[in-house]
């Protein structure tokens, strides 16, 4: 990458994070919470996609760990009284452990097999929430009711915006723990085990750990996501989380773009708000466009619209580099 | 557990089972031809079932309503294998699988957005009271699961004896020969995709007047016959048959004795069970991948 462009990407990454910071001063306090739940989303596409995306195992079922770290937050300040900081990194604990687990059977899955797998834990999950031997932590099908935390009190903002805030700062710390990763070793060595498995094995990556770790790690990002999800929303219940929320979080990382960062962005943008254009036409609607949105997407922009930026702005550079000639050639 | 019950459990579960048997069956027979796994394929049953209460809605009798939607799920079949599935049949698994779950979406909000979301019931073209006297199965039940034999039988004469079934099996085997020798590889695949429509069109009808008619009917449905598919040996479609037998009765015993939220588990518990026990199942194929 060039110098220029990394100058342009991080003067692109200060002003959004600038707009992210005023934007909750200017719209309205549903909005705001609409905004939380976009970031909330995006760490739950960039866990997804680190497994999905970038190494290449198909996850249909990725709404269970969202789940069980919604549940772990919703219990812990319910049952426990934990404050609901605390619960992120003990959601996220326990979802990378469970991650991790359910990763380990899978590594004997090729893809196939996999979404197979992941869309039955997917399906089941609901079900097992409302079990009756575990109705007493879980509320069973009623679910949990908790409240919205206050703001600390010297702060001149409402609960929304406190929200919006905490959940802006753990999205940063997530993306750039992500970023870090991923274009790092072990970020190219998922890659690697993506493309060419064998060859990877070859090169010296132990695969089956770094592909169970990678399942963990994502279950944890998605897992943080579910906490601070279950905190926005101030409700958990099983029936939030059936099939349909894994497969949303699907139509977000292809919308998105495959393997890419600044993706997840994109597909929680798509996955919050084409709803609410959508809804106004007809209840089913919004399914409807996400499956359109899903074949369509697979034909013609297969990386996503992260992928079809990309190719704009080097579409862009290219044209003026063309016009003021330099050693830079044209492909 | 007195043994009436758990009799009852065991036919009940039989009953069940014909039908995992008929989606496990459609689901195998697109896997043979195109090593795929079609995560519409309940969808599609709903679907299909939808257009059979409509067509009894507009006064039409059970078994004309029947047979018709069973044709126009096949086609419906033939159909999509042309224009959606087609264009990806060489991309990566990921693509294919993001596909099926594109038209998963569509079919289910479809279904919903013309049908509406509320629950309704389903006839059963089979009499009220049990047939025979007996006291363990209903004649719905009977009568899905001899429907189901029925049909299996069939197929098996199709596959086995007709030189169209040949042609299929051969297209599915081996693609590149099949074509030397003047198969048209792709109809005879769309010509899967339509059988498959059509046997979950009948799973479908079948088990609608039990679970009620409703767009997300047969999620569960489909969990089942993937744990019976892949139970059977995802490439072998006795294996298939008699992994839906199993599954059914195996969800049925251990809804009884541990409650009804733990029906689901137990096609996960299976499916993950035998990927890693035993991926080719009971009755499929081991493969050895040469590197």
């Amino acid at each position: 990458m060039s110098r220029s462009s990394l100058g342009f990407q991080r003067a692109a990454l200060a002003l959004l994070l600038v707009a992210a910071c005023v934007l909750p001063f200017v719209i309205s306090n549903y909005r705001v919470f609409q905004f939380t739940l976009v970031l909330v989303y995006a760490i739950a596409l960039l866990g997804l996609n680190m497994l999905t995306g970038y190494n290449g195992q198909i996850s249909l079922g990725h709404g269970a760990f969202y789940a069980i770290g919604a549940y772990a937050a919703a219990i812990l300040m319910d049952r426990f009284g934990v404050p609901y900081w605390a619960t992120l990194p003990v959601a996220g604990a326990l979802c990378l452990v469970a991650g991790f687990l359910f990763g380990l059977p899978a590594l004997r899955f090729e893809g196939l097999y996999l979404s197979l797998a992941t869309f039955a834990l997917g399906v089941a999950l609901p079900q097992i929430l409302k079990y009756k031997g575990i109705e007493h932590w879980t509320g069973g099908a009623q679910g949990i009711v908790i409240n919205k935390p206050d703001p600390p009190p010297w702060l001149p903002v409402s609960q929304d915006q406190w929200l919006y805030f905490v959940t802006l700062a753990v999205t940063l710390l997530m993306f750039w723990l992500g970023w870090n990763l991923l274009r790092g070793r072990i970020g190219r060595a998922m890659v690697a085990i993506r493309d060419q498995p064998i060859a990877a094995q070859a090169m010296g990556v132990n695969t089956s750990m770094v592909k169970a770790m990678t399942f963990g790690v994502s279950a944890m990002y998605t897992g943080v996501a579910g906490a601070l999800g279950a905190i926005a929303i101030q409700f958990v219940a099983p029936d939030s989380f059936t099939i349909f929320l894994s497969i949303g979080l699907v139509v977000g990382i292809v919308v998105g773009g495959l393997a890419s960062i600044s993706g997840a962005l994109w597909g929680a943008l798509f996955i919050q708000f084409i709803p609410n254009v959508a809804d106004q036409i007809s209840k089913a609607a919004p399914w409807a466009i996400y499956g359109l949105f899903l074949i369509v997407f697979m034909y013609v922009m297969p990386t996503g619209v992260a992928g079809f930026i990309r190719i704009a702005v080097a579409r862009w550079r290219r044209g003026r580099s063309q016009a003021h000639p330099s050693k830079e050639t044209p492909q | 557990m007195n043994t009436d019950l758990l009799i009852h459990q065991v036919f009940s579960g039989l009953a069940s089972g014909s039908i995992y048997a008929s989606v496990a069956l459609a689901l195998v027979m697109i896997y043979q031809a195109t090593h795929l796994v079609n995560f519409a394929q309940g969808e599609l049953a709903m679907f299909s079932t939808y257009i059979a209460w409509s067509l009894l809605q507009t006064g039409m009798p059970y078994w004309a309503a029947f047979f018709a939607t069973v044709a126009v799920a096949f086609a419906l079949g033939v159909l999509i294998e042309r224009i959606i599935v087609r264009p990806v049949e060489n991309a990566p698994i990921l693509s294919v699988v993001i596909v099926f779950i594109g038209l998963l979406v569509i079919t289910n909000s479809l279904a919903g957005w013309i049908f509406s979301y509320t629950i309704k019931p389903f006839p059963s073209p089979f009499p009220e009271q049990p047939l025979f006297g007996n006291r363990y199965v209903s004649s719905h039940e009977l009568g899905s699961t001899a429907i189901t034999l029925v049909e299996l039988a069939l197929l098996f004469v199709f596959f086995r004896f007709t030189p169209l079934g040949l042609a299929m099996r051969a297209a599915a085997q081996n693609p590149m020969s099949s074509r030397l020798v003047g198969i048209r590889v792709g109809w005879m695949l769309a010509l899967g995709w339509g059988l498959a429509g059509a046997l979950g069109a009948i799973a479908g009808i079948m088990v609608a007047p039990t679970v009620f008619l409703e767009p997300n009917m047969m999620s569960g449905i489909l969990l089942y016959a993937f744990a019976a598919a892949l139970l059977g040996g995802i490439d072998s479609p006795g294996g298939a048959v008699l992994g839906g037998f199993i599954v059914g009765v195996l969800e049925n015993l251990v809804g009884s004795l541990l409650g009804t939220e733990l029906k689901l588990t137990v096609a996960l518990v299976l499916i993950v069970g035998v990927l890693v026990v035993r991926p080719s199942g009971l009755f499929g194929k081991v493969h050895v991948t040469r590197v």
